[in-house]
């Protein structure tokens, strides 16, 4: 029963051959190689073909790859899909999703380079990125736009300049397009994932926001240097008494099912589906597998 | 592939390569300038990989200047894919 996890997505530039080279050994849950915005307007030829040539090369291990890519409105979208798509990465970023309409666009030109490379069609997914005030308020029609997306992410420095405010410590600005996101996601069955905290030298700070969009129920949040992999990987490890407490009703739910039981007690309290469910998710976030389910 | 005009890629960072790609007249061939501190071990495969893009691309007459700080393979053809590309559009 082993989750893969997504509680950090590093930004890695997608210039920089030796950080993108290198993405495998810093130890995020999952990669972001960046052809949009960490790379300048007239690199972006050299960056395409970096991360084409990378991904082509080296194995980045049990490392999530997703990539970036420019914005549909952009000259350089359509170019960044046909280098990409043919690389399989496990995602691809779309920043600036609006609408259910940008998904199908999206959808039909990647469809399109699948069928030219032999690709089967539908395997690669999206990471559709909410970022301006349409997109927050056309959040679930996003996520049920296609079955290519596999997440939704916030980006909170575009949503706020969208909305005309600043994006503050507190993030009062973007709570509202927070929550949406995150209950849109998992109406729909996806991952969510939390916008980057960019003061990193504030690792209290950090730990803050990250207990909060956790609280929210964010699978995990985007990070702009590796030094905030492991403060949100420890808010996200269970304590070792709520990781006690879910081997016991996952070893009981094993042998429940195998002796063909459908509800079950532990000291005295019946455990139901909700109960399995969470107790699963804590042994998945602390990388604990229990066979036989 | 038509190179238009003189055109760079990559940077002098540790595992980039620099490449500067000038056109030159028909029939002059290739002319690679090369750079690397690791030119004794592996200034010929460098020098594979080059000729490998070249080909691709069907260039048979161009000058390059090539500062190599320890690329990868992956890098070294991404960089002179990119110079490339970019003097073909004629866009620096």
């Amino acid at each position: 029963m082993s989750a893969k996890l997504t509680r950090t997505m590093l930004y890695i530039p997608g210039n920089n051959p030796a950080m993108v080279q290198n993405g495998g050994a810093y130890g995020a849950d999952a990669i972001l190689l960046d052809l949009e915005d960490a790379v300048a307007v007239n690199r972006k030829i050299d960056a395409r073909v970096l991360v084409r040539n990378i991904m082509n090369f080296v194995n980045f291990g049990d490392v999530e790859v997703t990539v970036r890519i420019n914005g549909l409105d952009t000259e350089f979208a359509i170019d960044d899909l046909k280098e990409i798509v043919p690389q399989k990465p496990d995602a691809i970023r779309i920043p600036k999703i609006n609408s259910a309409d940008d998904v199908k666009k999206i959808d039909q030109i990647i469809t399109e380079i699948e069928k030219e490379h032999g690709i089967k069609v539908g395997s690669t997914k999206i990471h559709a990125m909410i970022e301006t005030a349409i997109g927050v308020e056309n959040a679930f029609e996003i996520a049920t736009s296609s079955k290519r997306i596999s997440a939704l992410t916030i980006g909170g420095q575009d949503l706020t300049a969208d909305m005309k405010v600043v994006k503050t410590e507190a993030g009062e600005e973007i709570s509202y397009a927070r929550r949406r996101i995150v209950m849109a996601a998992k109406a729909a069955g996806l991952a969510a994932i939390d916008t980057v905290y960019a003061d990193v030298d504030n690792e209290a700070g950090l730990i803050r926001e990250t207990e909060m969009i956790k609280g929210l129920g964010y699978d995990g949040k985007a990070v702009i240097n590796p030094r905030q992999i492991k403060p949100i990987h420890n808010v996200y490890m269970p304590t070792d008494d709520a990781i006690e407490k879910a081997r016991v009703i996952i070893e009981a739910f094993v042998k429940a099912k195998k002796e063909g039981v459908g509800v079950f007690a532990i000291n005295g309290k019946m455990v139901d589906a909700p109960v399995v469910a969470r107790a699963q998710r804590v042994l998945e976030l602390a990388g604990i597998e229990i066979g036989g389910q | 592939m038509k190179l238009k005009i003189t055109a760079q890629a990559g940077s002098l960072e540790s595992c980039d390569l620099l490449v500067i790609v000038n056109p030159v007249e028909e029939g002059a061939g290739r002319n690679v300038e090369m750079e690397s501190m690791v030119i004794s071990e592996y200034g010929d495969s460098i020098l594979k990989d080059i000729n490998g893009i070249l080909d691709q691309f069907d260039v048979k007459d161009v000058e390059l200047v090539v500062n190599d700080r320890g690329a990868l393979t992956p890098t070294i053809k991404a960089r002179i894919e990119a110079a490339l590309l970019r003097s073909s559009k004629g866009k620096g």
